[in-house]
């Protein structure tokens, strides 16, 4: 095969491949809501895939059906159902969307969504545990949480080998155990290991691949847009997680992008400014958003929604499969913690991210219906803009409620945003010259 | 003699300023925005040429600013009113290092290095609390016109405190406080400092450094410059062209373009909003 259909094969393959492999895992969720079959309701931060699929339980993520109402703009009509009903403006925008399908008997614009057999959730966001309440109290769902002991103060995380660690794992162990238990009791099959094992497996090959794949863009130029590109693969690393065509899918990804680090291939548009993303993306005006940073050569080379959107799985932490239990508690453990940090102990990644990707700005997108991932940015900005002193804006808007996304104040502020970009890059140079 | 022009179109007013190669404003002109912005940013430049009687043709270069930029349809490139804000305010007072612009709709707060480049800026969010839409809101309670409110608002002797920051609940606030039998002037100063104790907060988030310029429409507003001095404990610049400060900094890049050959920093792409 020519480099030239090398090339064509190669580039963009992943996107492809993923928007496909996303349009499946709806299509298998309608066909389980049109046959009444079970599927188990979880959330990015700590899906415990691995155990549901050893079941053979269809996942649901409520917060991606969520934001794929955004994306194909009628959020609106979600948000009002519930709003309606009596939920308050001030509620999360994910919640709100996720009753009004539920209020519409699961009717959503990718796919009839079935209802939940069992809910499992983590402490990684508050809100889970009362939007979970929510399906208990509509369904009856047996709905077991995961407490997750997090990071007690920054910078001051516990590893192997320390006792307070060994008690930590312990203690999602034996939750982990209990949800087995339960999982058995729900769809009336028994644990198989030897299943476990390979899920495990499959698992870990994504977790490596993934890791591998963020590591790659720090290439000159960046390889793929960390806000639209990787909210592709995001999907398929919570949906496919433990699956098979999920680890094939990431390597292939991995393969896509070393060749295109190894051919200086990066995105579509010319490479000016460097920028990390920090918080969730806004999925109203999800790719115009992008647009007003790539108008002017922006690219978005990381960001720590690939972080904590992907359960923490980007640290890469692979299971030991001699002592498969106890190896998926510690990895739970270690990848939701991580996930954890990512949006409340901050500072010390981004200062990582900012040197290791070069990068020239920082996008702070705080969002109205989330406080949780919201609330301590303005002190991470501060950090950041002190320590590193890297240029960095502020853009408020939402992930869902098109209703306080102004297009054009934010056009104002990022417009004005690359204006001293640039105006100060030029007098570097001008500097220089002298 | 080569001219350059800034437009700066406004959610409320649009202005247009033309300044001489020594950067001297030759002419200006402020009028009603309206519903048509193409029409309002192409009377406004005329008005501003005919104050000193310059020909179009004179003038070699045109920057538009504010939220009406792209509908500048004769100017040669966009710069934001945050960029053109700092440029034009470090013109006029070349120590300012802060500059607070109070428009229709919005509040800005911007730092600005010796040299007029942003350094950081911050603005009031997706409603109008804090801006001149505020004010507008208490003079049409009040029934009073709006050159009016900072004069009266300056006699006040016992002011009210004004609770709400959101402009559609000012209005009833405002007159819930009448009904109650309180005094116009302490009313109004209650609002005044409402909206300098929300600016100074946008102000802080920037950091406060001397020396500060206010600019925009509600400069002209003496009692929201007692106001805010009182808040921020310091006094502030200002001057009748602080109005058109946005068109001023539009002008100024513009003249860059014109001695130099530099193009303002800009998007290519004329997008339409």
């Amino acid at each position: 095969m020519t480099t030239l259909d090398t090339t064509h094969d190669l580039v963009g393959r992943g996107n492809r491949e993923g928007a496909a492999m996303f349009r499946e895992w709806f299509e298998e969720l309608d066909n389980t809501a049109k046959t009444g079959g079970q599927s188990a309701y979880v959330f990015v931060m700590g899906s415990i895939n691995e155990i549901l699929k050893t079941f053979d339980l269809p996942v649901v993520f409520p917060e991606i059906n969520s934001l794929q109402t955004a994306v194909r703009h009628v959020a609106h009509e979600y948000l009002e159902e519930a709003e309606n009903y009596g939920y308050s403006p001030d509620i999360c925008g994910y919640v709100k969307a996720d009753v009004g399908t539920q209020l519409r008997g699961g009717e959503h614009p990718m796919a009839q969504i079935p209802k939940p057999s069992l809910t499992v959730l983590t402490n990684a966001c508050n809100t889970y545990i009362k939007w979970a309440e929510i399906w208990e109290r509509m369904y009856g769902t047996p709905t077991f949480t995961i407490d997750i002991p997090g990071t007690r103060q920054a910078g001051k995380q516990t590893w192997q080998g320390d006792r307070d660690f060994e008690a930590d794992r312990k203690y999602v162990e034996v939750q982990l155990r209990e949800l087995i238990t339960l999982c058995e009791e729900v769809t009336g099959k028994k644990f198989d290991i030897d299943k476990f094992r390979e899920v495990l497996g499959y698992a870990n090959t994504m977790s490596r691949s993934w890791k591998r794949i963020l590591e790659l863009n720090n290439a000159k130029p960046s390889l793929f847009s960390a806000l639209t590109d990787g909210t592709i693969f995001l999907g398929v690393a919570n949906g496919f997680r433990g699956t098979e065509e999920g680890a094939q899918y990431f390597e292939r990804v991995v393969e896509e992008m070393e060749y295109k680090a190894a051919n200086g291939i990066g995105q579509t548009i010319d490479e000016k400014y460097r920028l990390l993303f920090v918080g969730v993306p806004c999925y109203p005006i999800f790719r115009r958003f992008n647009e007003l940073f790539t108008e002017w050569g922006g690219t978005f080379v990381n960001s720590t929604y690939l972080w904590f959107a992907s359960g923490g799985t980007n640290r890469g932490f692979e299971y030991d499969l001699k002592d498969p239990v106890a190896s998926l508690a510690e990895g739970v453990l270690v990848s939701v913690r991580d996930a954890m940090d990512s949006m409340f102990h901050q500072n010390e990644v981004l200062e990582d991210m900012a040197n290791d990707f070069d990068v020239d700005g920082i996008i702070y997108h705080p969002i109205k219906s989330c406080r949780t991932v919201s609330t301590g940015l303005a002190d991470g900005r501060k950090h950041m803009t002190e320590k590193l002193g890297i240029p960095s804006l502020f853009i408020e808007s939402d992930m869902m409620d098109r209703r306080v996304v102004s297009e054009a104040q934010m056009k104002n502020r990022i417009d004005a945003f690359f204006e001293g970009l640039e105006s100060r890059r030029q007098q570097t140079l001008s500097d220089g010259k002298g | 003699m080569a001219f350059a022009a800034g437009v700066d179109v406004g959610s409320t007013q649009t202005k247009a300023v033309i300044v001489d190669e020594a950067g001297v404003i030759v002419g200006r002109a402020l009028i009603d925005t309206g519903a048509n912005v193409i029409k309002a940013a192409e009377d406004s430049f005329l008005l501003a040429l005919n104050e000193h009687e310059i020909d179009e043709e004179e003038v070699e270069y045109v920057v538009g600013t504010g939220y009406g930029r792209y509908r500048v349809t004769f100017g040669n490139t966009q710069v934001t009113e945050i960029s053109c804000h700092g440029r034009g305010a470090v013109h006029l007072f070349p120590n300012t290092r802060t500059v607070v612009d109070m428009g229709g709709q919005d509040t800005k707060a911007i730092s600005v290095s010796a040299e007029g480049e942003i350094v950081d800026f911050c603005m009031n969010d997706k409603c109008a609390a804090g801006t001149g839409r505020f004010l507008g809101a208490a003079a049409a309670a009040l029934d009073i016109p709006i050159d009016d409110l900072g004069p009266v608002s300056l006699r006040s002797t016992k002011p009210i405190k004004i609770s709400t920051t959101c402009t559609v609940f000012a209005e009833s606030e405002v007159l819930a406080w009448i009904g109650k039998g309180k005094k116009i002037e302490d009313i109004l100063w209650g609002v005044h400092k409402s909206i300098a104790s929300r600016s100074a907060g946008l102000m802080r988030r920037v950091g406060i450094n001397d020396e500060i310029t206010f600019t925009g429409g509600v400069s002209r507003n003496l009692g929201m410059v007692r106001a805010l001095e009182e808040r921020l404990e310091k006094p502030l610049n200002i001057s009748d062209d602080c109005h058109y400060m946005g068109a001023l900094g539009a002008a100024l890049f513009a003249l860059d373009h014109v001695l130099t050959g530099r193009t303002p920093v800009s998007t290519v792409s004329g997008v339409t909003l």
